[in-house]
């Protein structure tokens, strides 16, 4: 059951979603340009620094700790550079080594810190690595709180710089922007944005505060500025929910549950995004291939009536019959009569099997779509080739109004120009 | 006039006079003796190339001949082994504001969440400078640019949606709205279709009757000719550079391609057609 929270608790749920937004609104940044694993290898040789500043200072001092952090993770990413630089080895390998590296220092000196000094085994250092947000005090939130806006700020003032870094770096070099110490901005964003974040959420885990938020806010909006409000907005709820969780169920860390709820978002977004989720996306396949079938649909239905027509193949030629379908359109009978069931439902033809007046304009459309499109696709191959599509009105709905008038006329004089299939009716019963 | 400097160094001095009366303004682009290395292996080297005059160039050559390099070392965009370059008489980082640059279309990410008025709008940055937001006035800018390369209607689709030459000419409308005196373009006719094909080709004359200057990667021998006032033959170093008549020829061809015939094939094609159309 869901008690109001204590004090303890809102001041942790502030601090957690602080660091949500933080990291989201970074993070987007970061995995734009490409540098999210970064963050996570920061985060990782954070955890030395930690140990080390604690070693010095011989207590649990929060900013010492903190600086100590800071110290290595940018310790780490620079001879993260310098791998990718002195040696052949890639940024993903450098990525993966420094991190790993790190990391194994870090829990050495954790345990030796555990076993070696008295002060250290009551320290709680083992929240830093799966986090812990219950050991949050006030302090720490206002901490939170300056650096949070410290990169909001950041953000809104080199808005449009951060973008075209992101965006095209060559092109914002030779335009004359210092991207070098662009990218090192960012990455000290970064880098305070995972230090702030490691009593919380730990060093293992901190990354996905970073990446989440950001990848799940592509699925909403294709805008960067909304991208990073929707962002800050998810890394708001998964700090928030998750140290909710973590308050309510005793001695499960705060890491893994902020994660799982980072990943629940993302999860949501993926499928019920209107940008690129797999449901919008299903919509919209469904909709066009409905839409194909019934302008197919359209076009073999006014063949066959005009295959009667002209050709007085079968009588009662009014009447499009399965029968005429399936000679005009060369197809079984059984798929002929679904074709023609199916053009009585969707109101094309009347029960008879005699075309409705809106079944006959629009097939009257879908036909000069097709035989225009056709037509241009052989006169003019190359303005064609890139406006082809399978929806012909789509193909040839942008085209020059004169180059539709010279195509009509060449049709006409070709007798290929179609005409509506119902006043073609009534002139051509007579044998 | 596009040449290659003569290795005097002593030129300037025994003809003084000569060399402050006949060269008031200083050449548009001074490559000087430009090597460049990745790791050891050489990619380009020792290329010296001045172009006196704002011309349409084009930059010919074999694939890994070092032609886009070319571009990003006058840019600054690969680091010199050696050498130098100047534009308009002066070091590159002090006329970045007079560079137009269209780099490859595969060199960004085409799923960046912006539209194709904000990628424009990148090219009226530089003259932004730090802090100022885009107003009416840039928007207008690239609303002009964008209907300059037919792409007005698509201002505010995702840049994601757009084809190949859509992507090609946002590039280009982008390069317009920095309002530059010179423009380096990396292969803006590569795998585009024909309607773009036609917009670059029209734009390129533009900018001749503007007197910019416009330096062009190009990989299609045949169509050197029509586009072109110079050419710069590459492969690693300059074979030849000078104006297209002169320099556009099967023999340099033949050197700059080691002889194989399938493009010399359509070189010769394109000379025969230049040959009858005069």
């Amino acid at each position: 059951m869901f008690a109001w929270p204590a004090y303890n608790t809102l001041v942790v749920l502030a601090g957690a979603s602080l660091l949500g937004m933080a990291g989201g609104l970074v993070g987007s940044f970061a995995v734009l340009r490409r540098r999210s694993l970064l963050g996570d290898a920061l985060a990782h040789a954070a955890l030395p620094g930690l140990c080390l500043a604690f070693l010095l200072v011989g207590r649990r001092s929060l900013p010492a700790m903190q600086a100590g952090a800071l110290a290595t993770g940018v310790l780490g990413v620079i001879v993260i550079a310098l791998l990718r630089r002195a040696t052949r080895v890639k940024e993903d390998a450098a990525i993966g080594i420094v991190l790993s590296v790190a990391f194994g220092a870090g829990v050495v000196l954790l345990r030796y810190i555990q076993n070696e000094t008295t002060e250290g085994s009551k320290a709680g250092l083992d929240a830093y690595l799966f986090g812990k947000t219950a050991g949050m005090i006030a302090a720490d939130v206002v901490f939170i709180a300056a650096v949070a806006a410290l990169c909001a700020a950041a953000v809104l003032i080199l808005f449009k710089e951060l973008k075209l870094v992101a965006f095209d770096s060559a092109f914002a070099h030779v335009q004359g922007w210092p991207t070098l110490s662009l990218d090192l901005l960012l990455l000290g964003l970064i880098a305070v944005s995972v230090v702030i974040s490691l009593p919380a959420v730990g060093v293992v885990l901190t990354a996905a505060l970073l990446i989440l938020p950001g990848a799940a806010a592509r699925f909403w909006t294709s805008r960067l500025d909304r991208l990073l409000v929707v962002a800050m907005l998810f890394g708001l709820l998964t700090g928030a929910i998750g140290t909710l969780i973590s308050a309510q169920v005793a001695g499960l860390p705060a890491g893994p549950l902020i994660v799982l709820v980072g990943a629940a978002l993302f999860l949501i977004s993926a499928l019920a995004g209107p940008r690129r989720g797999a449901v919008a996306r299903w919509i919209a396949l469904t909709l066009q291939r409905r839409q194909l079938a019934k302008q197919r649909l359209l076009i073999a239905l006014y063949e066959a009536s005009d295959l009667a027509k002209t050709q007085g193949l079968l009588p009662g030629a009014q009447v499009i019959t399965a029968g005429a379908l399936a000679v005009s359109e060369a197809m079984p009978i059984a798929k002929a009569r679904r074709d023609v069931r199916a053009g009585q439902r969707a109101g094309l033809l009347d029960r008879a099997g005699a075309w409705t007046e809106r079944g006959a304009s629009q097939a009257l459309a879908a036909v000069r779509a097709q035989r225009i499109c056709r037509q241009a696709l052989r006169d003019y191959p190359e303005l064609m080739v890139s406006r082809f599509d399978l929806d012909y009105s789509a193909a040839v709905a942008d085209l020059p109004r004169e180059l539709l008038e010279t195509i009509e006329l060449k049709l006409r004089r070709e007798g290929a120009w179609p005409d509506n299939p119902r006043s073609g009716m009534t002139a051509g019963t007579s044998p | 006039m596009l040449r290659q400097p003569e290795h005097d160094r002593n030129a300037d001095e025994t003809a003084p006079a000569e060399a402050t009366t006949a060269r008031a303004a200083p050449p548009v682009v001074d490559v000087h003796d430009v090597t460049v290395a990745y790791h050891r292996r050489p990619v380009l080297w020792d290329v010296d190339l001045v172009l006196d005059e704002p011309r349409l160039v084009g930059i010919v050559g074999p694939n890994g001949a070092g032609k886009s390099t070319l571009i990003k070392a006058i840019l600054g965009l690969v680091p010199l082994a050696s050498g130098r370059v100047q534009i308009f008489g002066q070091e590159v980082a002090a006329v970045r504001r007079r560079i137009g640059y269209v780099p490859q279309r595969e060199s960004v990410d085409w799923d960046f969440p912006v539209t194709v008025l904000d990628v424009v709008l990148m090219g009226t940055y530089g003259r932004l400078g730090w802090l100022r937001r885009p107003g009416r006035r840039e928007r207008d800018t690239a609303r002009e640019c964008l209907a300059h390369v037919g792409m007005a209607d698509y201002a505010s689709r995702q840049i994601g949606q757009l084809s190949g030459g859509q992507q090609q000419r946002v590039f280009l409308a982008r390069a317009l709205a920095q309002q530059a005196d010179i423009y380096f373009m990396d292969e803006p006719m590569a795998g585009v279709d024909a309607a773009t094909e036609r917009v670059v080709f029209d734009l390129l004359a533009e900018l001749r009757r503007q007197h910019k200057a416009v330096l062009v990667v190009h990989h299609d021998l045949r169509t050197v000719p029509k586009y072109f006032d110079y050419v710069v033959l590459l492969n690693m170093g300059v074979v030849a550079a000078g104006p297209t008549a002169d320099v556009f020829t099967t023999k340099n061809l033949q050197q700059t391609y080691g002889g194989r015939l399938s493009v010399l094939d359509d070189a010769a094609e394109a000379l025969q057609k230049q040959q009858r159309s005069r």
